[in-house]
């Protein structure tokens, strides 16, 4: 009995926990090509508008999701554009992007505020999704936790273990010297950025077809500069972001817990909780790594345009 | 087909003029494209959006309103931008320093004897809070390294529930009737109004007074000069033995201290009391204005002319042409992606060569 409360627990952290995974590890490769995109906020939030958009006309949740990844994709193309093709500053043209979509995903959204949807259907395998104690965490979860956890698993191969990957690592860490050997810089950080957008639009969409199935303005509330942080408090290491995204699920979903519980706390302060457990564990990451040099990709955010 | 970009040897004033100017003209033809899109004739928009505002006296008062806490944080902001730094939690600095000097007022009601020293202590307080609040995350990026990007941002979060905690706890109106909001202020604590029975309030001299004061510390003194060297050439700058720690602790004090003014001058002038809502995401606007008016306090100011011009344009459009609001927000977003990237013209020569053949680095 109680293993299956357990259960039940673990589920809904891994629910918390798969927008951040998914939105996180596209900004990981972003971020290991060199580029530090900060819309991922907007990207995410005009994922979920346009997602829930698509599915409601279509009926289809998949074809929701292709639709938010696709509004990401658009978004993240966008900036590409500026700062890949014409060496904008980064931070700026981020923060431009985030305004951006938090706009077109009210414009995009304004017919569907107050509707509802089914949430995206969850695997049964009979027997199997049956099994106590595991049945449901295994077998039972909807199919963006799966493809977040290979989202995950791929992107760790991909980086690691192909040629592609150190390609795209060793962009990110020189890029004079990188584009002196005769890689494309600019071309993989393009792809790299589109990516992230798809992957940041497909965490959107999570939230709005499977998290809570509606959709309302500025619904992400901060997931994605969470995402963000999660980037650097995972040390860049597509294996941590899984781990790291889970702790926030956990803390999320105990802050949850705690507020029906009525501890006696205000609601605000547990609200509060998981923008300061970013904080401080970006405190602890720093105090525990003393000023050893950066772990960031050394090139992070700086510009650059290729000269004859 | 490649894009190639030679940076210049010196920038042309012309040119730094013009590319803002050619962003703002293709941001109000993709407007215009969405707003046909959106079955609403191009030109009856543009008359609501930028010309109706100018025609009359409430909403040009309503213009200078919004563009004064806009040009005043992001002023602050240009501080901090200038030395690569980046402050992007002004809205939650605004915040605290609202709740801090609106904290005052509520303290201070019904108070029998002397008052004039309530709205000087509410400013000073205000102003204040939004300095202790910005030097959260320059304290914990200057001894640890923390990113200031993520803390600042999410500092925000937290100054909004604080406010929030706060309206609906302690500081709420016992005769309320149980909304979530304090008491009004009472006169001595309210900015006063410039004309009899007009909405222009005081607080729009304030800001006036804070952009000109910080565009003389930016130009004329030391420490603007270091601010600028240090964004030019942070390496050039550090052999010149300026010091990173106390830069940043001061360009953060500067922006926080301008962003909290600007919370307690509109919950002191226009509001006129606490509630859970002070500001329309003024310190996430004010980060468009700093990057549309160059980093320069004078286009700075111009800059928060424009986007209040929209931004009061965009609720007359609301009303009379069910234009949705949202739509200002996208404009305005793309907007700052088109000035941002119209840059590439004053620091670039921009050269496109049709095939790809591969290039060479220069040293």
């Amino acid at each position: 009995m109680s293993l299956d409360i357990v259960q039940m627990v673990l589920v809904t952290v891994l629910a918390a926990a798969t927008p951040l995974i998914l939105a996180a590890i596209g900004e990981l490769v972003v971020e290991r090509a060199g580029v530090l995109n900060l819309g991922v906020e907007g990207m995410m939030v005009f994922g979920a508008a346009a997602g829930f958009a698509v599915a409601t006309e279509t009926g289809s949740t998949g074809l929701g999701a292709l639709g938010g990844a696709g509004a990401g994709l658009l978004l993240a193309a966008l900036f590409g554009v500026l700062t890949v093709g014409l060496a904008a500053n980064q931070v700026a043209s981020g923060l431009a992007l985030t305004i951006l979509g938090l706009g077109l995903s009210g414009l995009v959204g304004a017919g569907y505020v107050g509707m509802k949807r089914d949430p995206a259907p969850h695997l049964h395998l009979p027997g199997f999704t049956d099994l106590p104690g595991i049945g449901r965490l295994l077998f039972g979860q909807d199919a963006f936790v799966y493809a977040a956890l290979l989202l995950v698993a791929g992107v760790w191969w991909f980086l690691w273990r192909t040629r592609a990957g150190l390609t795209l690592r060793a962009i990110g860490d020189d890029h004079t010297a990188t584009h002196a050997l005769g890689l494309k810089v600019r071309k993989v950080r393009f792809l790299a950025v589109l990516f992230g957008g798809a992957c940041a639009g497909l965490a959107g969409a999570y939230l709005s077809l499977a998290y809570t199935p509606f959709w309302a303005p500025a619904m992400t509330a901060g997931r994605g500069w969470i995402a963000l942080a999660l980037v650097v408090f995972a040390s860049w290491q597509p294996l941590r972001v899984a781990a790291g995204a889970l702790l926030f699920g956990g803390a999320t979903v105990l802050q949850l817990h705690a507020q029906a519980a009525g501890l006696g706390l205000p609601g605000q302060l547990l609200s509060a909780a998981p923008y300061l457990a970013t904080i401080l564990a970006l405190v602890l990451l720093s105090l525990g790594r003393r000023r050893g040099g950066s772990l960031a990709p050394a090139a992070l955010g700086r510009v650059f345009a290729p000269s004859r | 087909m490649r894009l190639d970009l030679l940076p210049r040897a010196r920038r042309s004033p012309w040119l730094d003029l013009l590319a803002p100017a050619l962003a703002f003209l293709a941001a109000v033809l993709i407007g215009g494209i969405a707003v046909a899109a959106l079955g609403v004739p191009p030109e009856q928009a543009f008359l609501t959006y930028f010309v109706a505002p100018l025609s009359e006296v409430w909403s040009l008062q309503e213009v200078a309103l919004k563009a004064a806490p806009l040009a005043l944080i992001a002023t602050g902001l240009a501080f901090c931008y200038r030395a690569n730094l980046w402050n992007i939690g002004a809205e939650g600095q605004y915040v605290a320093g609202g709740l801090a000097g609106g904290w005052v007022a509520v303290a201070a009601h019904g108070f029998q004897g002397p008052t004039f020293w309530i709205l000087p202590a509410m400013l000073l307080a205000g102003t204040c809070a939004g300095i202790a609040y910005a030097m959260i995350p320059a304290l914990l990026r200057v001894r640890l390294g923390v990113s200031e990007i993520l803390t600042s941002l999410m500092l925000v979060y937290v100054a909004q529930l604080l406010l929030d905690y706060m309206v609906r706890g302690p500081l709420r109106d016992p005769q309320g009737y149980n909304f979530p909001q304090s008491v009004g202020f009472e006169d001595a604590a309210r900015l006063p109004l410039l004309m009899e029975g007009e909405s222009l309030h005081a607080g729009v001299l304030i800001g006036l007074l804070g952009i000109v004061l910080a565009a003389l510390v930016l130009a004329r003194t030391l420490f603007g000069f270091e601010v600028r060297a240090v964004g030019a050439s942070p390496r050039a700058a550090r052999f010149a033995g300026f010091s990173d720690a106390r830069l940043t602790l001061s360009v953060f004090a500067i922006s926080g201290g301008a962003a909290g003014l600007a919370g307690i001058c509109e919950v002191a002038g226009r509001i006129g009391q606490l509630q859970p809502e002070i500001s329309p995401g003024y310190g996430f606007t004010a980060i468009i204005v700093a990057f549309l008016g160059r980093l320069s306090p004078p286009g700075i100011l111009l800059a928060a002319l424009v986007i209040a011009l929209t931004t009061i344009g965009g609720e007359g459009a609301q009303i009379d042409l069910k234009l949705p609001l949202d739509l200002t927000r996208a404009f305005q977003g793309l907007l700052l992606c088109l000035v941002l990237g119209a840059d590439v013209l004053t620091r670039y020569h921009v050269r496109i060569v049709p095939g790809g053949a591969s290039t060479r680095v220069t040293p």
